[in-house]
């Protein structure tokens, strides 16, 4: 693939730009050898969530190609991906602004984490495997075609033997992943869906050869060609699947490049997490996500904690506080002495959580296995039973008792069985990654058919933990102008709510001069003469009202509470409606004051809440939902929530989580928009209906051909056909999704 | 029959040419992004002349 580029290549040009200067002017030979094995050029991979088009690829390529430095690019469009070669000293920030420019918002990805290498080659092994099977089978099929149409004596000999020559050694290279396998259940003693399979093609490929030598009438060579195609093709769709999710999971992993600002000496030194020690310095700037966990030494600011413990007001952050990483900075820098990093951080902590409460939860058994669990001895015995029958009925003729076997074997072999859940799984997780879903786990929409109970959490879930200011209106205009111009001196989240809320209500700013933000407090400034402050309740000497809320203080004795509601997030209230449509019980859970869930809960309709919930508490919650008998499906987004969403039978959460929640959810929301939740459930109840028609379908086709098998009456026409029919039947249900 | 000592072969060469073709695509990466390829061809980038 395009997009696999020498990861060692990259790294040198990291460490030369890093190594770049302090050390440069005292030691120059360093500098030299960097120069001479630095490459002298780089290849650099962006995101581009919005190419869709072949103009898109045109107008990336045109203005990447236009900008200096860069020696060639491609667009990757079923990835959504570009790789670019430049010189060294192109850096991804120069090719996202020149991106910008031309309209397409483009990431950074991290290309060592983007080494999807070993599923390559894995889905190519498959294909080449899939294309010999292919070939054989359409020129099998050509020489059998002359064989059932009456060809006699040395000609059909002569047809049975090219048709071995071509198709032995292609169940010998194709048939490999199955007799690998199947050997390797049979050494934990188990047999799978792939035993039966493996002793069809082996005893179908046999007992040809043994007809062939002897003249005989019967060859299966075009069943075990066929069987071999139909299988593979099955086991590639489901390779495809599972490889697109995996690879949209190490791009949301990628998206986040781990590199921080570290003070050395006074200097300001960009360094990757991995390299962070105890005890350094950490520098973060507003907006900037907590790396480490740490206690405050510098500086002044508010944090955002929603994603560790729900709460959805910032809290003030200064000297000697401690904050743990996944923390947002808001208003000010903050200079951090680490005390805890990387595998210790309190972030990793909970990650080792969710791999116990994983690895906890009951192994589900999905629809194939049960298929296959019944399936696989039903077919052995009636091979055997047939084998046994005719012997004793012919006297001891073992040639016909093992041609009636293998035919029975070859007749009953799981092609359809094979192809039955992974169309359906792959024409499913198709249409649910168009409507913004990514199905992680193979088994995630079979379990979310179960679902009976929906578990919402609150911030960053329904809401988008983005402010909203709900009564402007209340005030006087000369009020809310004073505050929008304290607000827009401001990048915190609630000013820049105000100073939008005030825009849109069309007042202008009024002249606020010398203003200056306080972080951690708020901003002050001068309005005729007089001081004037937009922040804290604290700050402003007023009563802290019980809702998210800022203050504006501008001498008239009790100061005015601006408050905020959170926004919800885009198809919040249709996903819900849509679920309470589908007839399942909704629950609100929330780490935030009961005021704030309240509100929420009553606008969405939601009458099952709960309030100021620790992590264990959502997780316990989610547990007795369980005992009681139900099938969870939880939503949530926080670290304060990635417990609770390994606990659940299925779980959600929306691409802004934090990493843990992502990787402890079976299906990630990539877009905003939430009402892909409902056609989700929705789908999912089609796929399962689906598969269990797809066994249903080819159920019917073997009580159709198994007593043919068993009397003897098969020839490898009637097992050709079955077959391919069943297949083909199978196939075009799967398409039928909606 | 004789005409089968050719037909045969010959039939087998064709599907062989097709196989080797199919090795080759797959070896030269082109079905790493079919989404990218099926719009490349609606571009009238390089109409005039081959991409430098």
């Amino acid at each position: 693939m395009t997009a696999t580029l020498e990861p060692k290549a990259f790294e040198d040009v990291e460490y030369a730009s890093v190594s770049a200067c302090p050390a440069c002017a005292a030691a120059p030979s360093a500098a030299r050898i960097a120069q001479l094995s630095m490459p002298d050029h780089a290849r650099l991979m962006l995101s581009l969530p919005a190419a869709h088009c072949a103009a898109c690829i045109s107008t990336v390529e045109q203005a990447l190609a236009a900008t200096p430095g860069v020696q060639s690019s491609r667009v990757n469009l079923t990835l959504k991906r570009v790789s670019v070669d430049a010189d060294a000293a192109v850096t991804a920030d120069q090719l996202i602004s020149v991106l910008a420019g031309v309209g397409y918002e483009a990431h950074e990805l991290d290309a060592g984490l983007l080494s999807a290498t070993e599923t390559d080659r894995q889905g190519r092994e498959l294909l080449m495997r899939l294309g010999v099977a292919f070939f054989s089978m359409m020129n099998v099929m050509l020489l059998s075609v002359a064989v059932w149409s009456g060809a006699e004596g040395i000609t059909r000999d002569l047809f049975h033997w090219i048709s071995g020559a071509i198709a032995i050694p292609t169940v010998l290279f194709s048939g490999q992943p199955f007799f690998k396998s199947a050997w390797a259940g049979v050494k934990v003693g188990r047999l799978g869906m792939d035993f039966p399979i493996s002793l069809a093609l082996v005893l179908a490929s046999g007992i040809s050869i043994f007809e062939t030598w002897n003249s005989g009438v019967h060859a299966y060579f075009d069943a075990a060609v066929m069987l071999c195609f139909f299988l593979l093709l099955g086991r590639y769709l489901d390779h495809r699947t599972r490889a697109v999710a995996r690879s949209a999971a190490e791009e949301l992993a990628a998206l986040e490049v781990p590199r921080t600002v570290v003070l050395v000496d006074g200097a300001e030194v960009t360094r990757a997490i991995s390299e962070i020690a105890v005890g350094d310095l950490v520098l973060v700037r507003p907006g900037g996500r907590m790396p480490v966990d740490g206690v405050v030494v510098d500086g002044t600011s508010e944090v955002d904690r929603s994603l560790l413990t729900g709460e959805s007001l910032p809290v003030f952050a200064g000297p000697d506080m401690v904050v743990s990483a996944g923390e947002v900075n808001l208003t000010g820098p903050l200079t951090l002495r680490v005390t805890a990093a990387g595998k210790d951080s309190s972030l990793h902590r909970m990650a080792d959580l969710v791999a116990v409460a994983e690895s906890a939860k009951t192994k589900y058994t999905t629809l194939a296995e049960r298929a296959a669990s019944w399936y696989s001895p039903i077919v052995h015995l009636l091979s055997f039973g047939a084998f046994g029958f005719w012997m004793w009925k012919t006297g001891g003729d073992l040639r016909y008792a093992v041609n009636i076997s293998a035919a029975t074997l070859i007749i009953t072999c799981p092609c359809a069985l094979g192809l039955a859940v992974p169309a359906v799984v792959t024409s499913a997780s198709g249409r649910l990654f168009r409507k913004g879903l990514l199905i992680k786990h193979g088994t995630a929409l079979e379990r979310l058919a179960q679902v009976d109970t929906v578990v919402f959490d609150k911030t960053g879930t329904l809401t988008m933990g983005a402010p909203e200011v709900t009564n402007l209106a209340d005030h006087p205009r000369a009020a809310v102008e004073v505050a929008a111009a304290l607000a827009s001196a401001s990048s915190h989240p609630l000013a820049i709510a105000l100073a939008d809320a005030s825009r849109k209500a069309g007042i202008q700013p009024a002249q606020v001069d010398a203003l200056r933000e306080v972080p951690g407090y708020g901003v002050e400034g001068l309005w005729r003469g007089q001081a004037v402050r937009l922040g804290r309740a604290s700050w402003c000497d007023a009563d802290e009202a019980a809702m998210t809320a800022t203050y504006l203080c501008a001498g008239e004795g009790s100061a005015r509470a601006f408050t905020f509601t959170d926004r919800l997030r885009p198809g919040a209230e249709a996903a819900i409606a849509e679920l309470i449509a589908q007839g399942k019980t909704i629950r609100l859970i929330s780490g935030d004051t009961e005021g704030a869930v309240a509100a929420l809960a009553n606008r969405l309709g939601i009458t099952d809440w709960a309030s100021g919930a620790l992590p264990a508490e959502k997780a316990a919650l989610v547990r007795d939902l369980t005992l009681q008998g139900r099938h969870v499906l939880m939503v949530g987004d926080g670290l304060n929530d990635t417990a609770a969403l390994a606990a659940a039978h299925v779980s959600i959460s929306p691409a802004s989580a934090l990493d843990a929640a992502r990787a402890a959810s079976d299906i990630v929301l990539l877009g905003q928009d939430m009402a892909a939740i409902g056609d989700a459930t929705r789908i999912s109840g089609q796929t399962k209906r689906r598969i269990l028609q797809n066994f249903g379908l080819s159920a019917l086709y073997n009580v159709i051909a198994v007593p043919l098998a068993l009397t003897g009456f098969a020839t490898p026409l009637a097992a050709a056909l079955a077959m391919s029919l069943s297949s083909i039947t199978v196939s075009l249900n799967s398409l039928r999704l909606k | 029959m004789e005409i089968l000592t050719y037909l045969i072969p010959v039939s087998l060469l064709l599907g062989g040419i097709g196989l080797a073709a199919f090795f080759w695509a797959l070896k030269t990466k082109q079905f790493d992004d079919p989404t990218g390829d099926a719009n490349r061809i609606l571009t009238k980038d390089w109409d005039d002349k081959p991409k430098p």
